[in-house]
């Protein structure tokens, strides 16, 4: 009931259209049962055989149209206002559920599906739609119909309208043998269907496995499989459906038959009028359509609970990180940022410390290089500076400030962070370097584009910093798109800056502009890098060496090589060997010079 | 909704009804053309039936009821219960025949254009985004159901039920018959014409919303960087723009909808207008009995669905034409490389390479190969080294053959790869890609993936040879741990080893690598080292190397420039000759991730 009311509270807003909405349902059932009362008339006076009224019939025939006419504009007006409020209350409900997701933290993203969130705000939308378009007044207009229908047919022939409900008992149970057997191979369709499509995509996403291990009949076997499957499914469902579907028009059919029988009966014994016969038989469907309807609203309204509670449960999800409610502007960074005593751990899984009693202090312009193995705790401790999560105990300052006491807002626009996976959106590539200054000129984009080394890539594009980029435009390669993002934190300009430096494997061109670009961006800021390089590593302020979310070592290469039981190992494994390299290298070089 | 107007094909795409394309689409509904044959003979039946309803409803009026004629009125309404009866059960046998029918021969398609996007080589979906060959498959499929399912029977029952209609009423009375022919137009007009523009403004609907969506996905994706530049505000106003687009052209469809309906009522009531005055002059001059006014005023109301419906079974053609041009379009597309038809099973190869004079291009005109000549003995392993598009990954591909060379020719143990078929070939070659796609199922399957018929302990020991089995013998549930479509929950290092077991497990003559290029930490880099070893021990190895140690341990560096092998050697003799190798060796392995 919840969720019905809190979907009602969206739509209380529009509560004028719905009233429209309502009188004009109201008198539509009115002028319904004008119709067959003027037929009646036609037949009963002006054609009564014993003082035929000829005078009267053209008005009957006029009155028919009129009444249609009418009748047309209050089903306009009815329709329309019902669609009117589903669309704004769908419109207002869409924006609600996207503000939400802008707002909710990294944790909830760590848990959700990209496809159930997007299954919330489109399909359960939908459903709600739906039943806010059909569904809110089907009720009132089905029960409004049914009693004015019924009412009337008593008023014309008791016995008649008792032997026409005769049917009712059959009918009732056929609707709800309906929404008990038919509807649910409906669901076993659409389930059958997403397991097809999903063997097909993978099918086609892997074909280059498929191939190079030579498995297509082994791929044709496992969709012959779910098509097989999928056939039997909608064969099965097409089965109960043309089985039931027309077994409700027979009862509905048969309804007729008891009116004719008996109607005609009342008819020769007196009883009823040959036009009230005509009426009566023109208005049982009228009786009979609502009560075909409730299997079909029970579904819809069950659907809509379903749909709004996934759809609120979403709306009501707070965000973990947000502004405190004193919170203030952050000033402008110099750069200092102390971790202090800080632990941290995911808030899905509280139990196991990610990071273990933190401290360190980084002074403005330092580099940090992080070092450590997968699930170490360097990704944590980026995460931590942008308030991305909050510790679990102890604090972030930046420039002696609480991060938690300044706004969200304020903070993240003064950081910079450059990660290995660089997502671009659907715009020019100039909008995405713009995108954490939306009011840079051209001449700053392109001053940003150029000291990233990605300008002269850019200008060799077809609409160069129009472009069009991202999933659905010209796709960019890794070093690419790392670059795009190297000047876009450039643009910023931000003091404190976050950054991993790994790349994926690029051509010895791009790899020369990505170093340069590196470069750039760090020079004269704070900066915490993930490293890979050893270039990086090398030119750090401080190495901080994490193994299980504890620092176990730090200080500058020079001083860890002496000291460094773990970073010599890492070293010897990871680094030495592009030590090395350049070593031998110079040896080869000079060996050929001499 | 009775006017279908969601259902039918207003979001399919439009083409000129091409009857060679739907002959060729009815060709698979022969193989169920008795099925269809009764499906047609029951459709008249119901149809002829539905038309007896009125007529029988006149008979009762004017010979029994009119002359008390008690016994004959019991037998008209037994009459028009057998009616209703012979619907039923008619319709239930028409229904399930045709879908019977319509399904199976969905069925087959669907397994024909699988079965042939198997054969299809990598020149087609290089061409084709993955989301537009999975909805060839489904929706353009599905969009054929509309038409064979349904299309075909319900032109034979829309045209004997305007036919009988139209027969009926000229029979009963030729005059008023053709004063109530006089709005026929009317809905005709309202069938084309209007229809077309609401069909029309659901089509922008369906634009608008994509969007909506659109947008929607990728700020679910981007979620993260938008949090990292604090853009929400200037998302949500973005979205919000969108949005209402979309509510606009949504009211816009619905205003023209609540149009729609109305103004097919008026026009239906002028009919009966027409029929109550003109029917009632007839009746007060006695020419017509008062029963054939109330069938004429029955039959009037069932005008407008067959003429609606047979007008749209030319959209449901075009849509069907459409659908089928797409799909023949692949089913016709012949594979550029496939057995020829003389093709011999390669005998077990030692694993000699010779590539003799080879030019290819993935576009004839631009060849990206030009004139590649090699010979490696078996056991041997090459690297390739060279920037990107230097032509590595074409050779790769030629001998895995995905694609065949434009001349020249590829040989294993001296025999041409065009001579052997491509399942004796590829069963003997190991081929492990840089993206390390694993299908959603457990670990085990996938490595059985490698060799269908491989025990649990040869699976086994193909990760333990390759250092998998550590980290998958530590997940909770072992090798039948579930992992989704891009193996999410696995590292890149983890799925790197697992398509390592895939590979080892095949134990093939020729391996094909394409190291990939993501970084790992320290460790798994240790372990992916150790595991290439043993993958490569004893096998003839085309590796595309970005790994060190990779070019180090090779026999021979073939370095490609511009399609050309320019300089071939080992690492020391090619570092001391100073080429192109030591140029790409210091900007690229130097500085090489790890």
């Amino acid at each position: 009931m919840s969720v019905v009311k809190r979907l009602l509270n969206f739509t209380f807003r529009y509560w004028g259209r719905i009233l429209l909405g309502a009188v004009a349902m109201l008198a539509g059932i009115g002028l319904q049962l004008a119709v067959p009362t003027l037929i009646r008339g036609v037949i009963d006076v002006a054609l009564n055989p014993r003082g035929p009224r000829p005078e009267l019939l053209g008005w009957f025939a006029l009155g028919v149209v009129a009444i249609h006419i009418l009748r047309g504009g209050t089903s306009y007006l009815e329709r329309f206002s019902m669609e009117y409020m589903a669309q704004r209350v769908i419109y207002d409900i869409r924006n609600a559920i996207y503000n939400r997701l802008q707002q909710l933290s990294f944790s909830f993203y760590d848990q959700a599906q990209t496809g159930q969130l997007m299954s919330r705000a489109t399909a359960d939308v939908e459903t709600l739609r739906r039943f806010l378009g059909f569904g809110i007044l089907a009720l009132l207009r089905n029960l409004v119909t049914f009693v004015g229908v019924f009412a009337y047919l008593l008023a014309l022939n008791w016995r008649l309208t008792l032997v026409a409900m005769a049917t009712m008992p059959l009918l009732i149970h056929a609707v709800t043998l309906f929404g008990r057997r038919v509807r649910p191979t409906f669901l076993a369709v659409r389930e059958q269907l997403a397991q097809l499509t999903s063997v097909l995509q993978e099918n086609v996403t892997g074909v280059r496995v498929v191939r190079a291990f030579a498995q297509e009949d082994y791929e044709e076997a496992k969709f012959r499989r779910e098509n097989q499957a999928f056939l039997e499914t909608n064969l099965n469902s097409i089965r109960l459906w043309a089985y039931y579907f027309p077994y409700m028009n027979f009862l509905s059919g048969l309804a007729a038959a008891l009116v004719l029988w008996y109607g005609g009966r009342e008819v020769i014994l007196g009883r009823l009028s040959l036009g009230g016969l005509v009426a009566f038989n023109a208005l049982v469907m009228q009786l009979i359509g609502p009560l075909r309807m409730i299997g079909w609203l029970s579904n819809l309204y069950n659907r809509a609970a379903t749909s709004g509670s996934r759809v609120f449960e979403l709306l009501e999800t707070e965000p973990e990180i947000k502004d405190s409610p004193d919170a203030v502007e952050m000033p402008p960074i110099a750069g200092r940022v102390v971790f202090e005593n800080v632990s941290f751990a995911y808030p899905t899984d509280p139990e196991n410390l990610v990071l273990r009693d933190i401290n360190l202090t980084a002074e403005p312009g330092q580099t940090i290089a992080l070092l450590g193995a997968t699930g170490s705790g360097k990704t944590s401790i980026t995460n931590l500076v942008p308030r991305f999560y909050d510790p679990s105990a102890g604090r972030v300052t930046v420039d002696g400030i609480d991060i938690r006491t300044v706004t969200l807002n304020s903070l993240r626009r003064q950081i910079g962070i450059v990660l290995q996976e660089t997502f671009l959106f659907s715009a020019s590539i100039g909008e995405n370097i713009a995108y954490g200054r939306a009011g840079a000129t051209n001449e700053e984009i392109i001053a940003a584009a150029k000291a990233a080394h990605i300008h002269d890539f850019i200008m060799s594009l077809p609409k160069q910093y129009e472009t069009v980029v991202g999933e659905r435009g010209v796709g960019l390669s890794g070093g690419q798109k790392q670059r795009v993002a190297i000047a876009r934190a450039l643009l910023m300009d931000p003091r404190l800056l976050i950054l991993d430096d790994s790349t994926s494997s690029v051509d010895t061109e791009t790899e020369y502009q990505i170093q340069q670009a590196l470069a750039n961006l760090m020079r004269g800021r704070t900066t915490f890098v993930i490293a890979q390089r050893l270039s990086t590593i090398k030119n750090a302020d401080q190495i901080v060496v994490l193994e299980d979310g504890e620092i176990v070592e730090q200080g500058t290469h020079a001083e860890l090589l002496e000291t460094g039981r773990i970073y010599r190992q890492i070293y010897e494994m990871q680094l030495r060997p592009q030590d090395q390299t350049e070593t031998a290298t110079r040896a080869v070089a000079e060996g050929s010079d001499a | 909704m009775g006017l279908h107007i969601h259902a039918s094909g207003a979001d399919a795409e439009r083409a000129a009804v091409d009857t060679r394309v739907l002959s060729r689409l009815l060709r698979y509904m022969l193989p169920y053309k008795w099925h269809l044959a009764a499906s047609v003979l029951l459709t008249l039946l119901v149809s002829a039936a539905g038309l007896a309803g009125p007529y029988l409803i006149k008979v009762a009026i004017d010979q029994h009821i009119a002359n008390g004629d008690l016994a004959g009125l019991n037998l008209v309404a037994l009459l028009y219960v057998a009616t209703h009866l012979v619907t039923w059960v008619a319709s239930f046998g028409q229904t399930y025949l045709m879908s019977y029918a319509g399904q199976s021969a969905i069925y087959t398609i669907r397994e024909e254009l699988f079965g042939h996007l198997q054969k299809l080589t990598f020149k087609f979906y290089d061409g084709i985004p993955a989301g537009v060959v999975m909805s060839r498959v489904t929706n353009d499929v599905e969009a054929l159901n509309e038409l064979i399912s349904n299309g075909i029977t319900h032109v034979f029952a829309d045209i004997v039920t305007l036919g009988g209609i139209i027969l009926i009423m000229v029979s009963m009375d030729w005059k008023l018959a053709l004063a109530t022919f006089v709005t026929l137009p009317f809905l005709v007009w309202c069938a084309v014409v209007f229809r077309e523009r609401v069909i029309q403004a659901y089509r922008e609907v369906r634009n608008k919303i994509a969007n909506v969506n659109a947008n929607l996905q990728e700020s679910i994706s981007g979620v993260r960087v938008t949090q990292s530049f604090a853009r929400e505000s200037k998302n949500s106003e973005r979205f919000d723009q969108t949005n209402l687009e979309n509510l606009q052209a949504n009211m816009q469809a619905v205003s023209l909808y609540s149009v729609f309906a109305p103004v097919v009522e008026v026009i239906g009531a002028v009919g009966t207008c027409i029929v109550l005055w003109y029917g009632g002059k007839l009746i007060l001059s006695q020419r017509i009995e008062i029963g054939v006014l109330v069938a004429f005023i029955s039959y009037t109301a069932r005008f407008f669905q067959p003429i609606q419906d047979l007008t749209n079974i030319y959209n449901q053609m075009q849509a069907a034409t459409a659908a089928s041009e797409k799909i023949f379009g692949i089913m016709d597309r012949e594979p550029e490389v496939r057995s020829s038809p003389d093709a011999i099973e390669l005998p077990p190869i030692r694993g000699e390479v010779e590539f003799d004079q080879v030019v290819f291009g993935y576009n004839p005109a631009q060849p990206v190969l030009h004139g590649i000549s090699l010979t490696v003995s078996p056991g041997q392993r090459i690297a390739l080294v060279g920037p990107t598009g230097a032509g590595k990954s074409s050779i790769i591909n030629l001998l895995s053959r995905f694609y065949d060379p434009q001349s020249g020719a590829i040989r294993i143990d001296g025999h041409d790869l065009r001579e052997g078929t491509l399942a004796s070939l590829r069963r003997q070659m190991g081929i492990v890609l840089q993206d390390t796609f694993l299908f959603s199922g457990t670990i085990r399957e996938n490595i059985r993936y490698g060799k269908l018929g491989a025990t649990d302990a040869e699976i086994e020991a193909a990760a333990k040879a390759v250092n998998a089995h550590e980290f998958i013998a530590r997940l909770p549930q072992g090798y039948d741990t579930q992992v989704n479509e891009r193996g999410a929950k696995l590292s890149i290092g983890q799925r790197q080893l697992i398509s390592f077991a895939r590979a080892l497990l095949r134990d093939p003559r020729i391996l094909i690598l394409d190291e990939a290029t993501s970084s790992v930490d320290a460790y798994t880099e240790v372990l992916i080292q150790r595991a290439l070893e043993h993958l490569l021990a004893g096998r003839t190895a085309f590796i595309i190397a970005h790994r060190l140690s990779t070019i180090r341990n090779a026999d021979r560096i073939l370095v490609i420039d511009d399609g050309r092998i320019v300089e071939s050697g080992r690492h020391e003799e090619l570092l001391a000759t100073g080429g192109l190798y030591k140029t790409l060796y210091e900007m690229q392995f130097k500085y090489q991730e790890q």
